[in-house]
């Protein structure tokens, strides 16, 4: 691209939006610099083009700008991010420049943050266990390589902790190459930011690791780039170098308040609780960027967390989250008050891809139905808890009274956990026996005789 | 002479063009220097606003729009089979080819190869005179289908020419008609249709005969007939996609179209790994072989999702009129919906409900309008059945998209979330779901079980709804303290529900019961509650009842009885039986 013009003055600010007149040969989407009174450049983009006006949201924010002494330049080129190995080790902005005061990384490749739909053709299925070492999710809601499987939390709930002992632990197991982990925060705050760094360098994870912070007094526009350009990263790394990386994405519901904001400021018609109408395709083209590539190594395996707004599970949020990834983990606020870590409640938790990623040769043959028994005896132990609660246990059969010291040791001692402490799965299925085997024998409908067998012992 | 005119504005998928006068209302348009493709869905004065199926960025206002002459459609033809699809129907595995990994833009490509070579076998001769939509000779299209080769609907006249038995590509010329008024007109292998316009047909039939799906739950409980339309409602985690994709493997339709509409990739990937891999059971060959798949997913652009459904049902028609039967599984309709809810924003309309557009309920009672039992053109009789998933948002079936659904469809099966979190699947509620087409399918059913089936249906839903009823009394006062009698109500539902309503799709038996298999199954829990009822009145307590070995088998035979050894189930009810009575002689 030749020099481009730069134009003075805008016509009208609102909110994070400027709008300029006069201009030609300006595209769609394409990246614009905006210089204020003060001197300091700032990036935006183009979200609506007409002849002679363009709207450009700018992800510094507008404070500042004023309609006569701004000047905006375009680049007759979408936001692209300089890419490169380097990166890992490092913290950065939304935009992907260093954070950490550290030199800008050399520089492999540029790409457009926003990526390009990959091709369900080209798509290879996922079916790579990934050993977590919390049992609540290796045991009950396997995560497999190269699957979306987010976290669904509450505020005030740990669900950053486990995010980071999920990133820390999560291994392949028979292979010595661990995760590239990319984060990316958005709208976090500041001390969320510390323990986050803090942990990464802790336990040696920050040099596989390369951070993008959008934090809580950061603009909002920057918070729509961050995972983008988290996850351009993420495809160069995986599907250019041949590694698998798993990307940490938290607050998607801080995405979406800014997804919201900008929305408004747009004046365009809102659908569900204000939120705009194209937020399940604007979050399909952030999970969708995850997945494996037949005839290449590496792999995205993405764990986005979200904060349910007053823990409802229907929100708009969570609700089109669910509809996207192949999942998703839920944290429950009534574990967490019981001091249960990790509080993972089971029975709304998910995993679409756990059915390819389990079984012989994979985990342990007896893994399926392990599992299925798990879930089929805990809902049977919550809905006899409740009725307890009315009738007494006096009123209860012994088999019912089973199932409630079953409920009791399976979250006592399968579910919880140290924030340090890595499972193995055969500790996690172990375990899950130990549990069982406090039910009698006849209860266990859906796991075969020969398993049985093999591993149930009668306590 | 093509028209010509300017981009004005651009707004995400949506662009404004300027100077197009004489453009017409959906007619596909090449849009800026790239030439991406789009439709034009509004015209005012000499503007007219164009829905783009690629992404927009980097497009300018200025650059030239360009119009085809012809409304968005499809190619009709030989190759159409095991084929994927984007929306408009460019071919995925070709433009992986041209783009790679990810797919770029303005990508060119006809749907249908041009190189593939097909056997035709004329069976019109010279001198025939023939009408739209009658069958000019075959293609052995996959070892499972037969390609019938159609005159397109809108043209007729007498046979001048033919080609004769040989491999030809599909641009070859293989007739020749002289019409009345027109000339010659040249006839190849394939024709074109618009997507938005219904096919014709002479007169459309009652439904007759079930769609068998091989899910107990759906043939026995809520059948579909073959010609109908069904709404699959559930919130996310409750089996939509699973349910969808058993029904694609296992319906007895001659030919499937799936059209996977804004959902996940990795789904459409399962689709295209187990498809091959699954055998149709009747001809042992894989199901790929009668499957045409339309993928749409989340991330590729939002107006080709809405184009998506219309290319699939129009794709089916064609078949239908053939003289197949064809089932079509749209998963989703509620991403087909707020595709359109999201291009009527971009088009600044008032909006409606939940700022869906107020055309919306006249847009799904077109689409379901589009399934149905007919007599072709030609005469033959074919069929579209239209399953539709939805995605309530929150679970809750009193959104806009569920309610204008269930308008027009005549089957609900709707899944139920507490079904789903305690596994139970398919996690289809019976107690909400419907099918107004039992007393379509009646005929049959009796036909194949000496008169019982309808009975047989009634007696095991009477029992599920009294263990309804009775879980409202035990949450009161307990389990214990029921009579004996409704003890085994309980106890009789219980097994109906493991034993004959869930489901497992992963289990090589399980996931697929023939016709005769269920209606074996729910005779042998029948007969066993019959028979229970009959100790229990004579003083034999229902725990004693439950604690013969030989009940467990009978939760076990849905897995344990393969589909040609069905009489075993026979053996283990005598043997359930013959316990019973030496109960009742004890006591």
């Amino acid at each position: 691209m030749t020099d481009s013009i730069e134009y003075r003055g805008v016509h009208k600010i609102s909110g994070p939006l400027i709008f300029v007149e006069g201009i030609t040969g300006v595209g769609f989407n394409e990246l614009a610099e905006i210089r204020g009174d003060d001197g300091e450049t700032r990036r935006g983009r183009v979200l609506e083009i007409s002849s002679g006006v363009a709207a450009v949201e700018v992800f510094e924010g507008t404070t500042g700008l004023s309609t006569t002494s701004t000047s905006v330049k375009f680049l007759g080129r979408p936001l692209t991010i300089p890419l490169s190995t380097e990166m890992l080790g490092r913290v950065f902005n939304g935009l992907g420049e260093p954070a950490d005061g550290g030199p800008v990384p050399f520089t492999e490749d540029y790409r457009d943050v926003n990526g390009l739909p990959m091709n369900p053709y080209s798509r290879d299925y996922p079916t790579q266990f990934i050993q977590t070492g919390v049992s609540a999710i290796d045991g009950m809601d396997t995560l497999v390589r190269g699957q979306k499987l987010p976290i669904f939390s509450g505020s005030g709930l740990p669900h950053n902790l486990l995010a980071t002992q999920i990133a820390r632990q999560a291994t392949i197991r028979g292979e010595k190459e661990g995760f590239a982990v990319v984060f990316a925060a958005m709208g976090i705050k500041h001390d969320e930011a510390a323990f986050f760094k803090r942990s990464f360098e802790e336990s040696g994870a920050l040099k596989n690791s390369a951070i993008f912070l959008n934090l809580a007094d950061d603009p909002a526009v920057e918070r729509l780039v961050t995972p983008r350009s988290a996850l351009t990263l993420a495809e160069y790394l995986a599907f250019e170098q041949d590694m698998h990386v798993l990307v940490v994405i938290t607050d998607m519901t801080n995405y979406a308040e800014a997804l919201r904001e900008i929305s408004a400021a747009r004046e365009e018609v809102p659908s569900r609780k204000g939120y705009p109408g194209y937020m399940y395709s604007d979050f399909a083209s952030i999970y969708e960027r995850a997945g494996r590539i037949k005839g290449r190594k590496g792999s995205i395996t993405q764990m986005p967390v979200l904060t349910m707004p007053n823990d409802d599970i229907t929100h708009p949020i969570p609700d089109l989250t669910g509809y996207i990834t192949e999942g998703q983990i839920v944290v429950d606020r009534d574990l967490h008050r019981r001091g249960i870590y990790p509080p993972v409640n089971i029975l709304p938790s998910l995993s679409r891809l756990m059915k390819d990623g389990i079984g012989k040769g994979k985990t342990r043959e007896d893994h399926g139905q392990v599992t299925s028994q798990l879930y089929s005896a805990y809902s049977k132990a919550q809905e006899l808890r409740s009725l307890s609660a009315i009738i007494g246990e006096e009123g209860m059969t012994d088999k019912d009274r089973d199932y409630l010291k079953f409920g009791e040791a399976y979250e006592q001692r399968f579910l919880r956990q140290k924030f340090d402490e890595n499972r193995t799965l055969e500790t996690t299925l172990d375990l899950a026996w130990q549990m069982l085997s406090v039910l009698p024998e006849s209860e266990l409908s859906r796991i075969s005789d020969k398993y049985v067998k093999a591993y149930y012992k009668r306590s | 002479m093509a028209i010509q005119g300017k981009i004005d504005k651009i707004s995400g998928p949506v662009v404004q063009a300027e100077g197009v006068s004489g453009l017409e209302m959906h007619e596909l348009t090449m849009v800026g220097d790239a030439e991406l493709i789009g439709e034009v869905v509004r015209i005012e004065g000499t503007s007219a606003t164009i829905q783009v199926y690629e992404e927009t960025g980097g497009l300018k206002p200025g650059e030239k729009v360009v119009g085809s002459g012809m409304p968005l459609s499809v190619e009709l033809g030989p190759g159409l089979l095991q084929s994927i699809y984007d929306g408009i129907q460019r071919p995925l595995d070709v433009i992986k080819n041209l783009t790679g990994d990810f797919i770029a833009r303005g990508v060119k490509t006809p749907a249908l190869s041009r190189t593939a070579k097909w056997h035709f076998v004329p069976t019109a001769k010279v001198g025939d005179s023939v009408i739209g939509g009658a069958v000019l000779g075959t293609v052995q299209e996959t070892p499972l289908f037969q390609h019938r080769i159609l005159v397109p609907p809108n043209v007729s006249g007498t046979i001048a020419e033919i080609a004769e038995e040989g491999d030809y590509v599909i641009e070859q010329v293989i007739c020749r008609l002289r019409g009345k008024e027109k000339g010659v007109t040249e006839l190849k292998l394939y024709h074109r249709w618009p997507v938005r316009e219904p096919r014709p047909y002479i007169e459309r039939l009652e439904p007759s005969d079930p769609l068998i799906t091989g899910q107990r739950i759906i043939d026995t409980f809520f059948p579909v007939a073959k010609g109908g339309a069904v709404a699959i409602p559930g919130g996310f985690g409750t089996g939509k996609t699973i349910t969808s994709h058993q029904l694609a493997a296992w319906s007895d339709a001659e030919i499937i179209v799936y059209i996977g509409c804004g959902e996940r990739g990795n789904e459409m990937t399962e689709v295209l790994l187990t498809f091959p891999e699954w055998k149709d059971p009747k001809s042992g060959r894989p199901l790929m072989e009668r499957t045409v798949l339309i993928a749409n997913t989340s991330n590729m652009p939002v107006s080709a999702r809405e184009a998506s459904i219309y290319t699939g049902v129009t794709i089916a028609e064609y078949f239908r009129d053939m003289g197949y039967n064809v089932a079509i599984m749209a998963d989703s309709t509620s991403r087909w919906a707020e595709a359109l809810r999201e291009l009527s924003g971009r088009l600044e309309e008032m909006p409606a409900e939940e700022g869906y557009p107020s055309y919306l309920s006249s847009r799904l009672g077109e689409f379901y309008e589009r399934a149905g039992r007919v007599k072709a053109l030609n005469e033959q009789l074919g069929s579209v059945t239209l399953i539709g998933a939805v995605s309530p948002p929150g679970g809750d079936f009193s959104e806009p998209v569920t309610v204008h659904t269930k308008r027009f469809v005549r089957t609900f099966w709707a899944l139920d979330s507490a079904l789903a979190s305690m596994r139970h699947y398919p996690a289809i509620n019976w107690l909400t779901s419907y099918s107004e087409y039992t007393d379509y399918v009646e005929n049959w059913w009796n036909a194949l079980t000496n008169g019982l089936w309808r009975q047989s249906t009634i007696k095991a839903m009477d029992v599920l709804k009294r263990e309804d009823d009775l879980k409202e009394v035990i949450r009161l006062v307990g389990s214990e303290s029921l009579p004996e009698n409704e003890k085994l109500v309980m106890e009789v539902a219980r097994m109906l529900r493991e034993g004959f309503l869930q489901q497992n799709a992963y289990d090589p038996i399980d996931t697929y019961s023939s016709p005769e298999k269920q209606f074996k199954l729910l005779t042998a829990i029948l007969s066993f509650y019959e028979n229970s009822t009959k100790a229990v009145s004579k003083g034999v307590p229902v725990s004693r009842i439950m604690a013969l070995p030989s009940l467990a088998d009978i939760f076990k035979l849905r897995m344990s009885v393969p589909g040609d050894k069905i009489d075993l189930i026979d053996k283990t009810i005598n043997k359930i039986n013959s316990d019973l009575s030496s109960l009742e002689g004890k006591s």
